[in-house]
């Protein structure tokens, strides 16, 4: 734990991207967010916690990226965004990893990666409300939480269950991104009912699927434009 | 080297005990290596005694014993130790950094299961400080 310490000692701000709910765009917005941050030259980290379906290196290309040893390990830069993932080393194969592995996972990664001097450190939460968001709360307890959340009601619910749980584990909430908008403003109705500020909406945009992996096709998304907006505000 | 992280974390820790209790000197660490983190003994110590250099703990004696990696099947409940040269090369080189892989690629000899608990032999660990 100490050793975890010391590694973030160096990060100025650790931002979790969550969600509670599974394919709302997560990994999409927070690996792109690092993108764009690192574009107006911040110095940024991303770490993909999902240890079950890691996806970070593949939006980024960075799929036979090793992070190098040097007294722990380095993470490799990928257009200027460092990153680190569980996916180096478990190649394509699955994590069957209960609560008390996942733990010891995290705790390992917090513990060997040298992130050095960071302005931001982005954190791709898995879907969920269990063993990860727990952990990062008790082990990371200034990260502040950014939650992502499509129109539909089954994802808005799940955010809820979120939130709650982040506000009494006196988590700091910066606020929710609506991903695959389409219109009407539900996600920016659910924010006012529950006093947390609303950032933003970005589109759902088709053109996203084809530059998974191709973060210079990425950025000249829509869905990059309007996501810009949004990081503009992370100050 | 990883092995330089474990140590920092082992040296910072007896540091910190040491000055926790008020010692002057450390005298003696006892340090369990779990089999699944295949830490290599002699690049350990060597770390131990570069970053002891200049601290209370520049003499201290550091020993070093080995747990085997004991898993235990969570289907078929079976129980196994994991041999180290029985592993790939690049398979023990991932488990090393991170002992969870283990998950990915190791499996119950007995009804071919990921799912098992490490029962013993992951991470490396402080069993003991003696302070002067």
């Amino acid at each position: 734990m100490r050793e975890a310490e010391k590694q973030l000692s160096g990060v100025r701000r650790v931002v979790c991207v969550g969600s509670g709910k599974g394919g709302v765009g997560k990994s999409l917005v927070s690996a792109t967010a690092a993108l764009l941050l690192s574009q107006r030259s911040r110095r940024v980290g991303l770490l993909d916690l999902d240890f079950y379906g890691p996806s970070a290196h593949l939006i980024l290309g960075a799929w036979d990226l090793m992070p190098t040893e040097d007294r722990g390990v380095v993470p490799p830069e990928i257009h200027g965004v460092r990153l680190m993932s569980i996916a180096p080393y478990i190649g394509e194969g699955p994590s069957a990893l209960r609560g008390s592995d996942a733990t010891h996972a995290m705790l390992e990664l917090l513990a060997i990666t040298r992130w050095g001097e960071l302005d931001l450190l982005l954190v791709d939460m898995p879907p969920g409300t269990g063993d990860e968001i727990l952990d990062v709360v008790k082990f990371i307890p200034a990260a502040e939480w950014l939650v992502v959340s499509t129109p539909s009601k089954l994802s808005i619910q799940t955010v809820r269950r979120l939130l709650l749980l982040l506000r009494e584990t006196g988590s700091k909430i910066m606020g929710a991104i609506e991903n695959m908008a389409e219109g009407e403003a539900c996600v920016e109705e659910f924010c006012r009912a529950e006093g947390v500020q609303f950032l933003g909406s970005v589109p759902r945009d088709p053109k996203v699927e084809r530059a998974i992996g191709r973060p210079e096709l990425l950025l000249r998304t829509e869905f990059a434009r309007r996501l810009e907006a949004i990081v503009r505000k992370l100050k | 080297m990883h092995e330089w992280a474990l140590a920092e974390s082992v040296v910072l820790t007896v540091l910190r005990v040491a000055e926790e209790r008020n010692a002057a000197r450390v005298l003696r660490v006892r340090i369990k290596l779990g089999e699944l983190q295949q830490v290599e003994e002699e690049i350990f110590s060597t770390a131990l005694r570069e970053l002891s250099k200049n601290t209370p703990a520049e003499d201290a004696e550091f020993s070093l014993a080995r747990e085997p990696a004991v898993l235990k099947c969570n289907r078929c409940s079976h129980e196994w130790k994991v041999e180290r040269d029985k592993l790939k090369p690049e398979e023990a080189e991932l488990i090393h950094f991170l002992p969870e892989a283990a998950h990915t690629y190791l499996r119950c000899p007995r009804c071919g299961s990921p799912d098992f608990a490490i029962e013993s032999g992951r991470g490396v660990w402080i069993e003991s400080v003696e302070l002067g």
